[in-house]
């Protein structure tokens, strides 16, 4: 990718073409893990959302410093102080689900997309591009997250947007919705297995998507030109997996 | 591949006979074999598991034409090779005879959709689709799945077909039928050893019998006996219910031996739950079974183990499910390292490192 590259692509492949979860499929332990809700998934998706614009922007902007023999080392260093900032102040200010995501908040440092992002465009691009990389990618990244979450949680307790209020706080606690009434509930969905099946659900249902809107390319239709534009971009290769 | 065995041609040696039995066919036999359990089952527990058995089959021969739509498939030639029918019938002999609708419907839809049909249909499933089912409705209803109805000898006004079909369908008239369950033997052996009852003691329990549970030791009885003459019929091999039962017998004999005062006998376990069952039908599974004569005696061997590790030492009264899913992760692994030797091919020699 060079600089050159616009914002509006760079959005484009965060949020569709090159998902990190549904097409790089890098950082699937916490997408796995943690998804058993949508608040959970929607905290840890914002946690991974400021780490990685944080990351991508300090990544890109010591670019002139950093050797290339030591760049790894380097772009951990970088992620582990700002996963641990981000950690000091959502225990802080988000206690309870500063403990509902547990030990998947400081594996944030061993989530292959930010050391992906950092390894793969932040190094090699200006700050302001890093910068909406970061924020597309992670944007992305968190939208998988919720989705996960709110079909583990339908599924599984028949709800959304249960314990709202440990992210939004006390106001938020109306906004739990009952959508079967006198549901049983399904294990399952909110064990791990119910993660798996999930994620592969989605990535079936955005393949499946993603064959209609080529068979609407070829019959013309006008309303799917977001995708035309990026036919054959290279998507970014894959730079380490867990 | 081990170094040094030239092609990888086939699974067994020669000589190659074309298979004369087609799916059909087998999948036909074992329905025929089924029958004599199902029977004892249905005269012995009412008409629960007839009602569960219709139930199933229809809805798993919907979801298996709904998937063959979806997945551009013929119709006619995969519903007709009766493995849907096979594996919704072992399914709902699987559930409590009194059940909601809903219970065996939505395990044939886990069964036939999620892990068959996703997987790529008969033949390319890597778990048993009636054991799948059933396990995930495990997991998701315990207490569904864990309210069994008594042997209608002990009962004191049983269900007519009537009331059964109102109970699935409405759970009309439940106030009669909740009182009709209990704990099941297996069940009762937990509790008993749990408060440590001496086994004389639990054994005095009004759903115990002559060698096993009240009731379920005909059941196991007539499932042996269908479950023998699949295998003089050649439908399956002799292997793996063997393994199955002689490995359950022996450890649950040296337990009786060690501790006759705080274990069940052999039979007991043999004749027990749903043990003859899984030996016979479920554990022999043409696809998803080991297919070496010694790969299928280290499978057995395995479920037999952990049926009898899952009953004594597990979370839930009986395990044949488990222990089925579990070897059958194994399979891949021992149809790899336990092939016949070819006749005439020699061992490869182990060389030293110069």
């Amino acid at each position: 990718m060079t600089p050159s590259t616009t914002h509006g692509e760079l959005i484009r492949q965060g949020l569709w073409h090159n998902n990190q979860a549904l097409v790089a499929l890098l950082g699937l332990c916490p997408l796995l893990a943690v998804t058993s809700t949508v608040v959970n998934g929607l905290g840890l998706g914002l946690a991974t959302l400021a780490t990685l614009v944080t990351t991508n922007v300090i990544v890109s902007a010591a670019r002139p410093w950093i050797r290339k023999e030591v760049r790894i080392p380097m772009f951990v260093l970088i992620i582990a102080c700002v996963v641990t900032t981000i950690e000091l102040l959502m225990s802080a200010h988000m206690e309870a689900l500063f403990l509902a995501l547990g030990i998947f908040l400081p594996l944030i440092v061993t989530n292959c997309a930010v050391i992906g992002r950092a390894e793969a465009f932040a190094s090699r691009n200006p700050v302001a591009h890093a910068a909406m990389d970061g924020f597309a990618m992670g944007l992305g990244f968190l939208g998988v997250l919720v989705a996960l979450g709110a079909l583990r949680e339908l599924v599984g307790h028949g709800t959304l947007m249960r314990d709202a209020d440990i992210l939004l706080g006390a106001w938020a606690r109306g906004l739990e919705v009952q959508v079967w009434a006198d549901y049983r509930g399904f294990l399952p969905a909110v064990l791990p297995p119910g993660a798996f099946v999930g994620l592969a659900l989605l990535i079936a249902f955005k393949n499946k998507l993603d064959r209609v809107a080529a068979r609407g390319r070829a019959g013309g239709l006008g309303w799917l030109r977001f995708w035309r534009d990026s036919e054959g971009a290279a998507a970014t290769p894959r730079v380490m997996s867990e | 591949m081990r170094a040094g065995q030239g092609l990888d041609v086939a699974q067994g040696g020669a000589p190659f006979i074309p298979p004369a039995k087609r799916v059909r066919r087998i999948m036909t036999l074992v329905l025929v074999a089924l029958a004599p359990g199902i029977l004892a089952y249905t005269v012995l527990f009412g008409w629960g598991p007839l009602v569960n058995i219709t139930l199933a089959t229809a809805s798993a021969l919907g979801f298996e034409a709904l998937m063959l739509r979806i997945r551009r498939r013929p119709l006619g030639p995969f519903l007709a090779d009766g493995s849907a029918v096979v594996t919704a019938v072992l399914l709902a002999l699987c559930l409590p005879p009194l059940a909601p609708w809903w219970l065996p419907v939505l395990g044939s839809f886990i069964a036939i959709v999620g892990a068959k049909q996703l997987y790529g249909g008969l033949g390319y499933n890597p778990f048993n689709p009636a054991m799948a089912g059933y396990a995930v409705l495990l997991i998701a209803f315990p207490l569904e799945l864990s309210t069994w109805t008594l042997p209608l000898a002990l009962q004191q006004a049983p269900a007519d077909l009537a009331a059964t079909i109102a109970y699935s369908l409405g759970g009309a008239g439940t106030g009669g039928l909740d009182a009709m369950t209990a704990a099941t033997p297996l069940d009762r052996l937990r509790t008993g050893v749990g408060l440590g009852e001496a086994m004389t003691e639990i054994r005095a329990a009004p759903v115990f019998g002559i060698l096993a549970g009240r009731g379920w030791e005909w059941v196991n009885l007539a499932f042996l006996g269908g479950g023998v003459l699949l295998v003089l019929m050649r439908v399956i091999s002799w292997h793996i219910p063997v393994a199955v039962v002689g490995s359950l017998a022996l450890i649950s004999g040296i337990a009786f031996f060690l501790g006759p005062n705080h274990y069940p006998g052999p039979l007991f376990h043999l004749l027990g739950g749903a043990t003859m069952l899984g030996a016979f039908f479920i554990a022999t599974d043409p696809v998803t079974a080991a297919t070496t004569p010694s790969g299928k005696l280290v499978y057995g061997a395995g479920i037999g183990v952990l049926i009898y590790a899952i009953r004594a030492w597990g979370g839930y009264p009986d395990g044949v499910a488990f222990a089925v899913l579990l070897m059958g992760l194994t399979v891949p692994l021992l149809d790899t390292y336990l092939r016949p030797r070819i006749f005439g091919a020699r061992r490869p020699r182990v060389r030293d490192g110069s």
